[in-house]
């Protein structure tokens, strides 16, 4: 069904999209000069992938919908991204587990994207793919420099990596627009991407002194079924408010 | 049939050649590798010449002006019917830069990256990078400040020897 690729495409494009808005607010703010321009260049980095999804997203559709459109003019419940990626900022390392867990997601996903059947969805993955691996360097990087640092920066990297740990399991789970995705090799299975995301993951906690959250812990899901938590309304009405106020507004 | 008061595609690489990078203007957009292609499209009526250009970063601010510069440059050479297509794959790595604007960076003072975009997939954490050599001075008594600089391409670095800092443009 066409209807399962679209909303396959929205659901990568939602991903970039809000965590790149949640990065955005970070400008200015920053811990450091270098974080702050660090974060909003990751931003801009997964703002320009989320182009790339909306515009075929779009195209496919066939509804005259561009990505403009569907950024802006679409409500929470049809945004279709992870749980994680909404989360709010928090503290600095809340951001960084945020960011390191979705980043090693992203990257073993995009590289099985690089060999989808579909040309344009291989890519677009080719393109992202060199720019998440950067993003992965970094996140990692800096998970092991706050686990592995002071008393203070270990048990906060800690907590952080505990609570966001529960929004993880549903990157792995799949539904009937990932069978059919999988079905016709466009994207492979989510389960699939389970064993190279944890054994990077636990590579990184070794390397930091961290301690792995349990394997069978209770985890939270919905985000890609359009149900979400809280956040992510906020976070929409402060991104989309100009485009509501001023429908077709331009600079 | 090959129209004969069309400019020859070659003639179209060396007027793109004078189309500066908005953010370096010390090189043109064919010495940055971005110019993937060049081409007359015959449809009917008037001729269209099609030039086909490729992302640096997929969210690079930059490429919306790029694309109206190289339409503005060509229409002032009298190529009026200009359509421009992006193309993702292969991706634009740093090899693509020419070795002439590699030169022109260091001139303009932001070191060119030192080594082939070979490993820009991998993921570990510990990379060999080769010495950056400070573009004021030439010391390699260099070390990196930030790994982002102005520009998504750029790192900042500064100089052990002579105290400036200044921008490496990162292999990708």
């Amino acid at each position: 069904m066409p209807d399962d690729k679209f909303n396959f495409l929205l659901r990568m494009g939602d991903n970039a999209l809000v965590l790149s808005q949640r990065l955005s607010q970070w400008c200015g703010k920053g811990p450091a000069l270098e974080e702050d321009i660090a974060l909003t260049n990751v931003a801009l980095d997964l703002l320009g992938q989320a182009r790339l999804w909306f515009a075929y997203a779009g195209e496919l559709e066939g509804k005259d919908r561009d990505e403009d459109q569907l950024a802006f003019l679409r409500d929470a419940h049809d945004f279709r991204n992870l749980l994680l990626v909404e989360q709010p900022n928090g503290t600095y390392a809340d951001t960084l587990a945020r960011q390191f867990y979705f980043d090693s997601w992203h990257y073993f996903l995009l590289q099985e994207l690089t060999k989808s059947s579909d040309a344009r969805v291989a890519d677009i993955a080719e393109k992202s793919i060199k720019e998440v691996s950067y993003h992965l360097r970094r996140s990692g990087d800096l998970v092991v420099r706050l686990g592995d640092g002071s008393e203070q920066s270990r048990s906060m990297m800690q907590a952080a990596l505990d609570d966001l740990w529960m929004y993880t399991g549903e990157m792995f789970k799949a539904d009937a627009v990932d069978e059919a995705m999988t079905a016709q090799s466009i994207a492979p299975a989510p389960a699939d991407l389970h064993a190279p995301w944890l054994a990077h993951v636990q590579g990184i906690f070794e390397e930091a002194t961290l301690v792995l959250p349990p394997a069978n812990a209770w985890m939270q899901q919905g985000g890609r079924q359009g149900k979400h938590t809280e956040h992510l309304g906020y976070l929409l009405a402060e991104m989309q408010f100009l485009q509501r106020a001023y429908p077709g507004a331009q600079w | 049939m090959v129209n004969a008061t069309l400019p020859a595609t070659e003639q179209i690489w060396g007027w793109l050649h004078e189309v500066p990078d908005p953010e370096v203007p010390a090189i043109s957009v064919v010495d940055l590798g971005i110019v993937r292609d060049v081409a007359w499209q015959e449809d009917g009526d008037e001729p269209e010449c099609v030039v086909t250009i490729t992302p640096t970063y997929s969210g690079c601010p930059a490429m919306g002006v790029i694309a109206q510069a190289i339409s503005e440059t060509l229409r002032q050479h009298g190529v009026n019917r200009v359509r421009l297509a992006t193309q993702l794959s292969p991706a634009w790595t740093t090899d693509w830069m020419s070795e002439s604007g590699k030169t022109k960076l260091k001139g303009y003072g932001i070191a060119p990256p030192v080594q082939q975009a070979i490993d820009i997939s991998g993921i570990s954490r510990r990379r060999n990078t080769a010495p950056i050599a400070c573009p004021h001075c030439g010391s390699t008594h260099t070390r990196v400040v930030s790994e982002f600089g102005s520009t998504s391409c750029k790192a900042l670095y500064r100089c052990d020897d002579c105290r400036e800092p200044f921008d490496y443009f990162k292999p990708h």
